[in-house]
C-alpha cells in the first residue's frame, strides 16, 4: 500500500489525474500493481524509480499508448478511457519518450504538426504553419528556422522541437520520459529553464527520470515506484535523497560479496583504437586499455559515450579507422564477428528484445544457441544432442537461478530479469575467455541483479576476462577491479577499486563543454 | 472460463487438419467417387507437387525470406530435362547424352544453382528477397521460354541407343502401388522435418526468422544459412520440374506459372508466419494437401475454373486470419491470467 504521507486536506481540484488501481500486466511480467497515483496540476510532477520499476508502463497508460490490464484513470475527477495517444491529447495528455519520434528527413515544421496539419482548402497551408511554428519556437526561445531539416539539429534542440510539437496540441499534462539521458550540461540547463515556463503557463509536467540531483532541483512532488508498485510520495521541501534511495531500492540492499579473483596473464589488449563519427568528431578517440584473466573491468560513461561504439569495435561488428585489438597477443583485425566468438570472446548486447532474445524460439534453444554457432557450418546438419543440451541448460538455470517451470517454454513468457539471465547464460555457456557486458542489469529487478553479479564474479574467479559497461555509478563501484570512465569516446579516467570515489568518477564522465 | 479458451486454443491449433477432414467430407458427399484408392491417391499426386515446392518455401519463409522464382525453376528445371534428353550437349561434332539418372542429378545442381544465386543477391548484395526472387522469377521464366525458343520438347521418351530411356517411372512409375512422386514428397518431408527439428541448422532457421539481430549476435552463420534454404527451395522446385516434365513426358517453358503462389498459400495455411520464425513443414504439407483436394474437389464438382481461384483465395486469407485470430487469443488468455494472478480476479478490462 502506498504511504499517505501527501497532505490529505489537499483539495480534489489540485489533481489533475488519477489512476485508482491501475494493473498492467505482460506475458512475461507484472509491470504495475494496483497503483493509485496523483497527478496535481500546474506542478512538476516527478517519477522516480530503478530500471524496471513501471515508471514508463505508468507514463504509457496515461499517454493512452497502451491500455491498462484493470483500474481506472480519472481526468479532473471524471473517468477516462484513453484507447489511444489521440484520444489522450484530446484531453490534453501529451507525451514525449525517451527515443524521440521524429523524422530527420523532414522539416522542424513538419515534425511539429506531423498528423495534425493546417489545411487550407484540402492542402497544408505552409504559411500558417510556419507561422504557428515560428511562435512555437521563439515560446520557447529556440532561435531555429522552421524550415530547418530536423536532421541538421542536435538531440537538445530535438527534444524541444517535441516539446512544441505537444505545445502545438495545446497539451495540459505533459509526460516527459527521461528527457536529459543524452543531454549535456547546458542541455539540462535550458531544458529546466523551459519546464519552468511552461509551468508558469499553467502546463501540469510529469518527469521521469534516475538522475536524483534533477529531480531534486526541478521536482515539485516525488513519488517514488518500486517493482511495479507505487510506494510514496512527498514535496520536494520533505523530501531528502536518503529517503528517495531507501524508498527506490527497498528493503532488498544491494549487496555484492566482492572477492579479488587471481590476475592471470594478459587476455585482451586495445591498442589506440580510433573510428570516426560520420558527422565528424570521435566515436573512440584512441582508447587503450588492457584485461587480464580474472579481472572486471567496469565501464562508466552517460548514454552517447561510446560504451556501445567500443564494444562493437572490439567485437568486430563495427569498423574502426586506427588501432588494435589483441587477444592473448594476437590480432583480431580482419576476423569476423563470428571468429572472435571462436577464439573466446563473448557478448551480451545491451538491447535485449532486439539483440538478445530470439523471442519466439524456446528457452533451451535460446540458452544454446551460441554454442550451436561454433561448430563448423557442414556439422549443423548432424542431430543437436538434446540429451547432453539438457543437461547444459539445467546446469545453468541452477547457477544463474533462472525461474522456469520448463525449459521448453519459448523465453518471452520468461520475466525480463529472466530473460536477461537468458541471454547472459547463452554466452556463459561457450565459456569464453572475455565476456563483454553492455549494461547486463538494465531493466531488470534488485534480485536478478544480485544474481547477475554473483555470477560475474564466479566467472572471473574461473579465471575468465570480463569487461561490463553500466549507468549506474553504485553497480559499477561494486563489481569492477577497476574502472574506466568513458566521455565522448575517450577514457578520461583509470582508477583501481581503492581509489574509486563517485565524485571523481561522475566528473570524469561529463565531458566539458567548449 | 479457461478450459473454454483452452478447447478453442486447440481447435485453433488443429485448424489445419480440420480444414482438410471438411474438404474431404464435404467432397465425399457431394462427389460420388471422391473417396476412393484410386482418386486420394491420384490427388495426392497432385500434392506432391505443390508439397514439394511447400517444403522449401517454408524454410525459406521461416527465416522470414520469400521464394518467388519457384514456379520458373519449375518451367527451366523442365526444359532443361528436356533438351538434354533430347538434344543432348554438343561439342563441336560430338553430341553427350546422359543417362535419365545423370539427367536428374544435372537438373537438380541447376535448381541448387538458381537458389544459390538468389541467395548470394539477397545476402551479399542486400537485396530485399521478395524483389531478388521476383526478378529471377522473370529471368527464369524467360529462359525457359529461350530454351527451345518458346516450344516444348515433346516425346521425352527417349532412345534405347543412346540409354537414356525410363523417364516416365520418374512420375508415373509407382512403388508399392504408390505414385513415385508421393515418395518423393514423404522423404523430402522427412528430411526438412529432421532439418528443423533436429538439427544445429534447424536452431539457425527459426533463429534468424525469430530475430535476425539477435541471432547474428548469438553467432548464427547468418549468410551460409540463408544460402542454404534458398539453395533447398531451389533443388525441391527442380525436382518438381522434373516430375511433372516425367509425367507429361514433355517439357514445356509455361509449366510451373503460379506454383509459387500455391507454395506461399500451402504454407500460410499450414500457420507458417510471412514474418518467420513460426510454423512446421508438416503444417504446409496439410497445408498443401488443402489447397490441392480443394482444387481437385472442385474441378471434380465441375464448378467453373474462375469460382475456383475466387474460392481458393478466400479459403487462404480465412486461413491468416484464423492465425490472426489464434495468436491474439493466445496472448489474452495469457494475460488474463496473469491479471487474474495479480489483481486477485477483481476484473479485467476487455
Amino acid at each position: 500500500m502506498p504511504d499517505a504521507t501527501l497532505d490529505k486536506g489537499k483539495a480534489q481540484d489540485e489533481v489533475i489525474m488519477e489512476t485508482l488501481d491501475l494493473t498492467r500486466v505482460y506475458p512475461g511480467i507484472t509491470a504495475l500493481k494496483s497503483v493509485n497515483y496523483k497527478v496535481y496540476r500546474n506542478k512538476v510532477n516527478v517519477l522516480i524509480g530503478e530500471n524496471g520499476a513501471g515508471k514508463s508502463t505508468m507514463m504509457r497508460m496515461l499517454a493512452g499508448v497502451e491500455r491498462p490490464s484493470s483500474g481506472r484513470i480519472l481526468m479532473d475527477g471524471e473517468e477516462v478511457s484513453f484507447e489511444s495517444t489521440a484520444k489522450a491529447e484530446e484531453h490534453g495528455v501529451a507525451i514525449i519518450f525517451q527515443e524521440l519520434n521524429l523524422f530527420a528527413n523532414m522539416s522542424v515544421m513538419d515534425n511539429i504538426f506531423i498528423a495534425h496539419e493546417h489545411f487550407h482548402k484540402g492542402v497544408i497551408d505552409t504559411k500558417t504553419e510556419y507561422q504557428k511554428a515560428k511562435e512555437l519556437l521563439e515560446n520557447l526561445d529556440l532561435k531555429v528556422d522552421p524550415h530547418t531539416m530536423l536532421g541538421d539539429l542536435g538531440v537538445g534542440h530535438r527534444q524541444l522541437i517535441e516539446i512544441a510539437r505537444a505545445m502545438s496540441k495545446d497539451a495540459r499534462v505533459l509526460i516527459m520520459d527521461e528527457p536529459t539521458s543524452a543531454l549535456s550540461q547546458a542541455e539540462v540547463r535550458n531544458l529546466f529553464r523551459v519546464i519552468r515556463q511552461l509551468k508558469e503557463k499553467g502546463v501540469t509536467i510529469i518527469y521521469i527520470s534516475h538522475r536524483l540531483e534533477e529531480l531534486m532541483e526541478i521536482g515539485d512532488e516525488i513519488s517514488i515506484f518500486r517493482d511495479g508498485m507505487f510506494v510514496g510520495a512527498k514535496h520536494r521541501q520533505d523530501a531528502s535523497i536518503a529517503w528517495i534511495i531507501e524508498n527506490m531500492v527497498g528493503a532488498k540492499k544491494k549487496q555484492f560479496d566482492y572477492h579479488k579473483a587471481e590476475y592471470g596473464e594478459k587476455v585482451l589488449e586495445l591498442k589506440d583504437l580510433t573510428s570516426f563519427k560520420e558527422t565528424g568528431g570521435y566515436q573512440l578517440d584512441h582508447v587503450s586499455f588492457s584485461l587480464r584473466r580474472g579481472e572486471v573491468i567496469g565501464i562508466y560513461g552517460l548514454l552517447g559515450a561510446g560504451r556501445t561504439e567500443l564494444f562493437n569495435s572490439i567485437l568486430g561488428l563495427l569498423e574502426y579507422q586506427g588501432g588494435s585489438v589483441e587477444m592473448e597477443g594476437a590480432a583480431l583485425e580482419g576476423l569476423s564477428y563470428q571468429l572472435r566468438l571462436r577464439r573466446g570472446l563473448a557478448f551480451v548486447p545491451e538491447d535485449r528484445q532486439k539483440e538478445g532474445v530470439l523471442a519466439i524460439m524456446s528457452i533451451k534453444a535460446n540458452m544454446t544457441m551460441t554454442q550451436l554457432c561454433l561448430i563448423p557450418f557442414y556439422q549443423s546438419l548432424r542431430p543437436c544432442n538434446e540429451h547432453h543440451e539438457r543437461e547444459l541448460v539445467n546446469g545453468m538455470i541452477k547457477d544463474l537461478s533462472i525461474k522456469v517451470s520448463n525449459m521448453n517454454l519459448p523465453v518471452n513468457s520468461l520475466s525480463g530479469g529472466n530473460q536477461q539471465k537468458v541471454v547472459i547464460g547463452k554466452q556463459f555457456l561457450i565459456k569464453p575467455k572475455v565476456i563483454l557486458l553492455d549494461e547486463p542489469t538494465r531493466g531488470i529487478d534488485v534480485g536478478a541483479k544480485q544474481d547477475v553479479y554473483q555470477q560475474i564474479g564466479k566467472l572471473a574467479a574461473s579465471g575468465m576476462g570480463v569487461v561490463f559497461s553500466s549507468s549506474e555509478l553504485d553497480e559499477v563501484m561494486a563489481l569492477s577491479d577497476r574502472v574506466l570512465v568513458l566521455a565522448a569516446g575517450k577514457i578520461t579516467a583509470d582508477i583501481p577499486r581503492e581509489e574509486l570515489d563517485r565524485e571523481r568518477i561522475i566528473r570524469a564522465s561529463t565531458p566539458v563543454k567548449l | 472460463m479457461n478450459n473454454k479458451y483452452q478447447i478453442y486454443m486447440l481447435l485453433l491449433k488443429a485448424r489445419t487438419f480440420i480444414a482438410l477432414l471438411a474438404v474431404v467430407l464435404f467432397f465425399g458427399f457431394m462427389v460420388s467417387n471422391f473417396i476412393t484408392v484410386s482418386n486420394l491417391l491420384i490427388m495426392t499426386q497432385h500434392v506432391a507437387i505443390t508439397g514439394l515446392i511447400a517444403i522449401g518455401m517454408t524454410l525459406v519463409i521461416l527465416t522470414a525470406g520469400i521464394d518467388l522464382s519457384v514456379g520458373s525453376v519449375v518451367g527451366l528445371g523442365g526444359m532443361i530435362a528436356g533438351l538434354l534428353l533430347t538434344q543432348g550437349v554438343t561439342f563441336g561434332d560430338h553430341m553427350l547424352f546422359f543417362s535419365v539418372i545423370e539427367v536428374i542429378i544435372i537438373v537438380m545442381i541447376f535448381g541448387g544453382l538458381v537458389g544459390l544465386v538468389n541467395g548470394v543477391i539477397i545476402t551479399k548484395c542486400g537485396v530485399a528477397p521478395f524483389i531478388c526472387t521476383l526478378g529471377m522469377l522473370y529471368i527464369g521464366r524467360g529462359a525457359a521460354l529461350l530454351v527451345n525458343n518458346g516450344s516444348t520438347f515433346p516425346n521425352l521418351v527417349g532412345l534405347e541407343e543412346l540409354g537414356n530411356t525410363g523417364f516416365a517411372e520418374l512420375g508415373s512409375g509407382t512403388v508399392l502401388g504408390i505414385y513415385i512422386p508421393i515418395w518423393i514428397m514423404v522423404v523430402m518431408t522427412l528430411i526438412a522435418i529432421y532439418i528443423t527439428n533436429k538439427t544445429p541448422l534447424g536452431r539457425y532457421i527459426y533463429a534468424i526468422g525469430s530475430n535476425e539481430n539477435g541471432a547474428r549476435l548469438a553467432g548464427v552463420p547468418i549468410i551460409k544459412t540463408k544460402l542454404f534454404v534458398y539453395i533447398f527451395s531451389g533443388v525441391c522446385s527442380a525436382i518438381v520440374g522434373l516430375i511433372l516434365a516425367s509425367q507429361l513426358l514433355t517439357s514445356h517453358p509455361m509449366t510451373g506459372n503460379m506454383f509459387e503462389m500455391d507454395a506461399i498459400g500451402a504454407a500460410a495455411l499450414g500457420g507458417t508466419s510471412l514474418a518467420g520464425g513460426r510454423g512446421k513443414v508438416l503444417g504446409s504439407i496439410i497445408g498443401a494437401f488443402v489447397i490441392v483436394f480443394l482444387a481437385d474437389g472442385m474441378v471434380m464438382m465441375g464448378v467453373s475454373n474462375f469460382w475456383q481461384m475466387v474460392i481458393k483465395g478466400m479459403v487462404i486469407i480465412a486461413a491468416v486470419i484464423i492465425d490472426q485470430f489464434q495468436e491474439r487469443l493466445q496472448r489474452k488468455v495469457v494475460l488474463m491470467s496473469r491479471t487474474a494472478e495479480v489483481t486477485g480476479g477483481k476484473e479485467s478490462a476487455a
